[in-house]
């Protein structure tokens, strides 16, 4: 199962298997990582599930789509170019070991 | 045990408990539910949970491991029966717990009407998963559907059952889908979405009768005198406040549990917030009762913090959202007291956005596969701003410019 990490804003780091196929707000969701809100159950409704990946994982995701990119010209923290939300990106094999920054806040 | 009770277990329960904790209440919190799960998303149940596309294991707004490490705990199948101030406890079907505070967050109902033949077998409504299982379970053995309401339930659900090769017919009382929420140019554009997927949509008629044979649902009588076939009906007529509990304590109005800006009953030690609570609302300027995730969510926030001793009111501009067909509808603010509608965007295209104007403010935004402009009026409708129709309408009009 891959790993994903998930660094908090005051750099406290949570290590989380998840299930290929899930997607990366789905594992913190229900692994209880702080700071994923993820209000809409990824949906791409609500834009509270923003992350920053790490720069050496950001280019191998799959491009943010025309309504991933709508919401994340609004989201609460800054848009960095490796924002995403969470909800969108799908777990594979070849992600084991991620990393991605939680922002200060969502909303 | 003590501390804070939670009665009811959905969004506002949740975030009621995570944000007590985060606030640094540091008694115990414990959530008292009549169902059988961790608090879950709820707007799949109509739409990819209902179709198969959305599994149960993604439902649960947080994981066990959450509720573990904020030490909240669950007592599932508890219906509370009672409060009692007096004794600071609850009765439930699980037995007598004492609080120091206590929260409800009972949601809401489905609506039902006293209409003849109401009680036969195949009539369903949808509020909670153990609702969406046996519409699940029926689903087999149903050809044609009537679905008996035009509102959001009732138009989700049309929308995945059309999807899935039923046959699907809404009957609605008002004139227009959608009548309570939206002006008459939303309205008019759903329901010609829906007619062009083949869904029946009857606006302006009442339901005079639900007919059987041998006990189960076989058609719907309108007040034209018109029969529909039906193997299963949808009341989707609306939602009432669970507000009994709060009632005998006097904290009740008939619209539901009455709260302020950060979710405080008139008891100092009673809190709620959610579907249930008729409350301050900070945008709208008067008491409402909001029936959406994002107010539990953010209603429930408040309160918990409320509950920690830390004044944190609710603020937030009013937001929603439902998803029909390939439509991504979006909603902000509160569309009460406009003077004109605007729209940006191209309604041949399907992607725009009903602006309602009130003088030179925005006083909500209806957005059909326009999702930044929702998300831009998450923000703007909750500061001062000033836009002329001309600025809306101009597609080459950056928004945003509007922020300041």
């Amino acid at each position: 199962m891959p790993k994903i990490v998930f660094r908090g804003a005051d750099g406290t780091a949570h290590e989380v298997n998840v299930d290929a196929g899930r997607s990366v707000m789905l594992g913190a969701t229900i692994n209880g990582v702080p700071g994923i809100d993820a209000d809409c159950g990824g949906t791409l409704s609500c834009a509270t599930c923003h992350v920053y990946v790490d720069k050496a994982w950001a280019d191998r995701l799959p491009p943010v789509d025309e309504v991933e990119n709508d919401l994340l010209e609004n989201v609460a923290c800054e848009r960095a170019p490796n924002s995403r939300l969470s909800c969108q990106i799908v777990v594979t094999e070849e992600l084991d070991g991620m990393v991605v920054d939680i922002p200060e806040r969502q909303f | 045990m003590a501390g804070l009770a939670i009665v009811g277990g959905s969004y506002a329960a949740l975030n009621i408990a995570s944000s007590a904790r985060q606030n640094g209440y540091g008694e115990d919190i414990t959530i008292f539910t009549d169902e059988d799960v961790l608090p879950y998303h709820r707007p799949p149940l109509s739409k990819g949970f209902l179709l198969g596309s959305v599994d149960r294991e993604t439902l649960p707004l947080r994981g066990e491991a959450f509720y573990r490490d904020n030490r909240i705990e669950v007592v599932f199948g508890a219906r509370v029966d009672q409060i009692d101030r007096a004794e600071q406890c609850v009765e439930t079907t699980k037995g007598r717990f004492g609080f120091q505070q206590l929260a409800i967050a009972t949601g809401t109902r489905a609506r039902r009407a006293a209409i003849p033949g109401i009680d036969l077998e195949g009539i369903v409504t949808l509020r909670s998963l153990a609702d969406a299982d046996a519409i699940r379970d029926r689903l087999p053995h149903v050809t044609s559907v009537v679905i008996v309401g035009g509102g959001f339930i009732g138009l989700e659900m049309a929308a995945s059952m059309a999807k899935s090769g039923f046959e699907v017919t809404v009957i609605e009382g008002l004139d227009r889908v959608l009548a309570r929420v939206t002006g008459q140019t939303m309205s008019t554009f759903i329901e010609g979405e829906f007619a062009a997927h083949g869904v029946r949509l009857f606006c302006g008629t009442a339901v005079q009768a639900f007919e059987g044979e041998g006990g189960k649902v076989r058609s719907v009588l309108t007040a034209d005198g018109v029969r529909h076939p039906a193997d299963m009906v949808v009341l989707a007529i609306g939602a009432e406040p669970n507000s009994e509990l709060a009632e005998p304590l006097g904290l009740a109005a008939p619209q539901g549990v009455v709260v302020d800006l950060c979710g405080r009953t008139a008891d100092p030690l009673i809190f709620a917030a959610g579907d249930c609570a008729f409350g301050a609302n900070a945008y709208a300027g008067r008491q409402i009762r909001l029936e959406s995730v994002q107010n539990a969510t953010d209603q429930g926030k408040a309160a918990g913090a409320a509950v920690a001793g830390i004044e944190a009111p609710n603020t937030s501009v009013p937001w929603f959202w439902s998803d029909q067909f390939d439509l991504k509808l979006q909603m902000v603010g509160l569309s009460e007291g406009a003077d004109r509608e605007v729209i940006r965007g191209s309604l041949e295209a399907r992607k725009f956005s009903i602006f309602s104007l009130r003088g030179d403010r925005i006083a909500a935004i209806d957005s059909v596969n326009s999702a930044g402009d929702n998300m831009l009026g998450r923000r703007l409708l909750g500061v001062a701003h000033s836009v002329t129709a001309e600025q809306i309408a101009d597609p080459d009009f950056n928004l945003r410019s509007l922020m300041g």
